[in-house]
């Protein structure tokens, strides 16, 4: 009997074995994954039992959800605040600076504008600059979690990235209706 | 010796022994069959040296099954008992067939999918796809002289969960055992990626007859991840062939044709085609049934210049593809070249220019597929060997998604999410009192349940009575290794518990997954117009609800005045709900939350009082 040597129970961070922090190595995040799954996926257990099958299927997912939740900066944002009994009430709490709102609102309206006419090179403007202010962002978020652990701010800046991660999105869907 | 061997699962009895395994391409109009021979992958022809066997099937009025050439050759004198292209049907209903009133059989629309009335009774296009595999399967087992031990067939990326399970019942009537369903692009990497010892970013481009798909891949350390996948399921060679049968009408300046001359313009429509493969100009001289002569040349400019757009139409999905794995042309090591409208100078020219490099071609495009469903099928039969050991990491193409209030879609999981995969996602109850919960299964990319492919429905019953909002119904995803879902809800407060293996409900043509593709993002715009209206009225409906609720308790509270105001606030909310004038419902909506303010406030008034009146004095602190 195939054995998985492996705690199901673990964080997400422990399973790849890295350190809880906003600040990873990518790079090792990636190795660890294959590593893993190259032991636990289904293909790898086509010719065990039923059973074997089974809690293959379930590591496999368990493992594919951990590295995608860890790879983007944000959802591992979100994860880590989640650990540190933080949640980023993204559901619940809507409430953002009126600046940012205003700022965003007009953003939205330059992006529709843009999508009406058609104007591809606006689009990719705005695109670069959205990509380099979320960059900004991102990295303040690191410094807000790993040096500063100020979690109640790092929650805000979680809510304002999904926006900007929606808004950049909407972005790219108006590019791509604009070129095709 | 041992007479009996007991060996662990997932370890052979004996090591040296070799499992016989193959891959299957179970194609449109060609299925093939391959298998790994002294570490080589190859196809396995018929007895007569034929690598492919049509996937047509003939239920002749004498009780024989003829399958392939046999079927292909009765196809024009017995149309209505030779089933061509039963793969378009696979988890189809009789609406999801495009031109189902050209096709020349006998329809019969049942539950789930179509069947066929033939000479020998009525039959589904499983059962009709289980006759291809079976002769397969036995052109398989005298090539290798042995039973198989088991299969990997492959499906279209694109293939959504109803004709995945579709082809996963033709295997098991063709008494085979599937290993897995593989998506075409992820095998036709493998053979590549196998052969020519890749490592990097691959895309591959696979352009059929009727559809395009396209695949990012990425190839490292023994491990194949698909990164992305997209296509456009109306998008093939046929189309190219009626460019050129339009031209030549032009040309000629020919009236309305007959049938016959219809069909005979359209095959000298793709041998001109075919031959500019090879050649700058392909004469077309035809003789009509109408007496009148054809004589024009198509040159390759012209060639390239009538079919410029549809060229530029497979550029799209590429790129969207791209995107979705968030990377650009320059990133891509080499392009896989799969399906036999790839060997168009136009499509090789337009691919090398947009990736900035030669394509892969040194494989067979028809037999790719096959080649590398063996190489699969080989490794998970067991018989790798060192060095030769690697994983495969698929995708689900389409977004899984939830039906909520109003018709929307909530996804549960988004297109692209490496497989196996599961996700939960937490609903309420919407009215007091409820006790089930309908659970809609839904599988596309757009905002609305109506514009999305319906996979399941089912209902969650036995809810313990509650407050609308106050029951939590987690309704869990799971999709496995093949792109296969099943779902479960559960009640959390009281565990109650509903399960089910998704079975479609109906199916969906090729043509639709294209549109949804598309109009997931044409109409974006749309879209959120159409939700915010969809809003607005699940927010009317439960304000016409909680005000009827009240009324029902504490109607005397009112005078008839009042009581006729609100009457009349409701059938005017009613009425603007039916509509879609958004601000029409905001108004009626303003107009009733009004009306019923100080009947709010009365029935607080109310309710403080009866909760005063059953307590004592010195409870509420008034003793002092």
């Amino acid at each position: 009997m195939t054995t998985f040597p492996l705690d199901f129970s673990a964080d997400y961070f422990a399973l790849f074995g890295l350190a809880r922090a906003q600040g990873i190595d990518a790079a090792a995040l990636e190795t660890r994954f294959r590593d893993i799954q190259a032991q636990v996926h289904p293909d790898k257990h086509a010719q065990g039992s039923e059973a074997n099958q089974r809690l293959a299927m379930q590591w496999a997912t368990r493992v594919n959800e951990a590295y995608q939740t860890l790879k983007s900066p944000l959802a591992r944002a979100r994860y880590l605040l989640q650990l540190q009994g933080h949640d980023a009430q993204v559901e619940s709490n809507t409430s953002m600076p009126m600046e940012f709102l205003v700022a965003q609102m007009e953003l939205r309206e330059a992006v529709a504008e843009a999508r009406v006419g058609a104007d591809d090179t606006a689009l990719d403007g705005l695109r670069r600059t959205l990509v380099s202010e979320m960059k900004g962002e991102y990295q303040r978020l690191q410094e807000l979690i790993d040096t500063r652990q100020d979690f109640p701010v790092a929650a805000e800046l979680v809510r304002q990235l999904m926006f900007q991660e929606k808004l950049l999105h909407e972005i790219d869907d108006a590019l791509e209706a604009v070129l095709a | 010796m041992a007479l009996l061997q007991i060996a662990e699962p997932g370890e052979s009895a004996a090591p040296h022994e070799h499992r016989l395994a193959v891959g299957i391409d179970l194609g449109t109009t060609n299925s093939l069959v391959a298998t790994v021979r002294s570490g080589m992958s190859v196809v396995l022809n018929d007895e007569r040296g034929r690598p492919l066997l049509p996937s047509i099937v003939r239920y002749a009025a004498g009780g024989e099954i003829e399958v392939g050439y046999v079927a292909q050759s009765h196809q024009a004198s017995d149309p209505r008992n030779t089933v061509v292209s039963a793969k378009r049907f696979m988890g189809r209903g009789r609406k999801d067939i495009a031109h189902v009133e050209m096709l020349p059989y006998d329809f019969i629309d049942a539950e789930g999918m179509v069947k066929l009335k033939t000479a020998q009774g009525i039959k589904s296009p499983v059962e009709v796809s289980a006759e291809v595999l079976k002769v397969l399967r036995h052109r398989a087992e005298a090539s290798l002289g042995g039973e198989l031990t088991g299969v990997v067939i492959t499906v279209p990326a694109y293939f959504d969960d109803a004709q995945r399970q579709a082809t996963k019942d033709a295997a098991r009537l063709a008494g085979l055992n599937l290993l897995r369903l593989l998506n075409e692009p992820t095998a036709a990497a493998i053979a590549y990626g196998l052969d020519n010892g890749a490592e990097g970013v691959y895309a591959v481009f696979d352009l059929g007859g009727g559809t395009f798909d396209v695949s990012i891949l990425r190839l490292s350390k023994g491990v194949f991840e698909v990164m992305a996948t997209g296509g456009d399921s109306a998008l093939g060679g046929d189309d190219f062939d009626h460019r050129v049968f339009c031209w030549i009408i032009e040309q000629a300046g020919l009236a309305p044709l007959s049938p016959h001359d219809v069909r005979l313009l359209q095959v000298r429509a793709r041998e001109a085609k075919e031959y500019l493969s090879q050649h700058d100009e392909a004469p077309i001289t035809v003789k009509l049934g109408s007496g009148e002569y054809v004589d024009v040349t198509l040159t390759t400019d012209i060639f390239t210049e009538i079919t410029r757009t549809l060229v530029q139409k497979t550029l799209v999905p590429t790129r969207k593809a791209l995107r979705d794995a968030g990377l650009a042309a320059e990133d891509i090591k080499g392009v896989v070249m799969v399906g036999g409208s790839t060997r168009m100078p136009q499509i090789q020219h337009a691919v090398g220019e947009f990736f900035r490099q030669e394509p892969l071609n040194n494989l067979d495009p028809d037999k790719v597929v096959a080649l590398g469903a063996a190489i699969q099928a080989n490794l998970l039969a067991g018989n790798r060997s060192a060095g030769d050991d690697w994983l495969l990491l698929d995708v689900i193409p389409l977004s899984l998604g939830l039906e909520t209030m109003g018709g929307l879609v909530e996804k549960v999981i988004p297109r692209n999410s490496t497989i196996p995969i599961a996700r939960a996602q937490e609903f309420t109850t919407y009215k007091d009192g409820q006790t089930a919960l309908a659970v809609h299964v839904v599988q596309g990319e757009r905002e609305l349940v109506s514009d999305c492919r319906s996979l399941a429905r089912f209902e969650l019953r036995g809810i313990p009575p509650m407050v609308a909002g106050a029951a939590r119904i987690r309704v869990s995803f799971q999709v496995d290794a093949d792109g296969l879902l099943s779902v479960t809800a559960r009640e959390q407060t009281t565990g109650h518990e509903a399960r089910i293996e998704v079975k479609p409900s109906y199916g969906l043509s090729d043509d639709e997954i294209a549109a949804m593709l598309k109009d997931s993002f044409s109409h974006a715009s749309d879209d959120a117009f159409r939700r915010a209206l969809r809003e607005a009225q699940v927010e009317a409906q439960r304000l016409i609800e909680a005000v009827a609720s009240a009324l029902k308790d504490d109607a005397e509270l009112l005078s008839a005045e009042e009581r006729s105001y609100i009457d009349n606030a409701i059938v005017r909310l009613q009425a603007a709900v039916m509509g879609d004038d958004r601000r029409a419902i905001d108004q009626a909506m303003d107009a009733l939350s009004k009306g019923t303010n100080e009947f709010a406030a009365r029935r607080m008034n109310k309710n403080v009082s009866k909760a005063l009146a059953g307590k004592k004095i010195d409870q509420i602190g008034l003793d002092a």
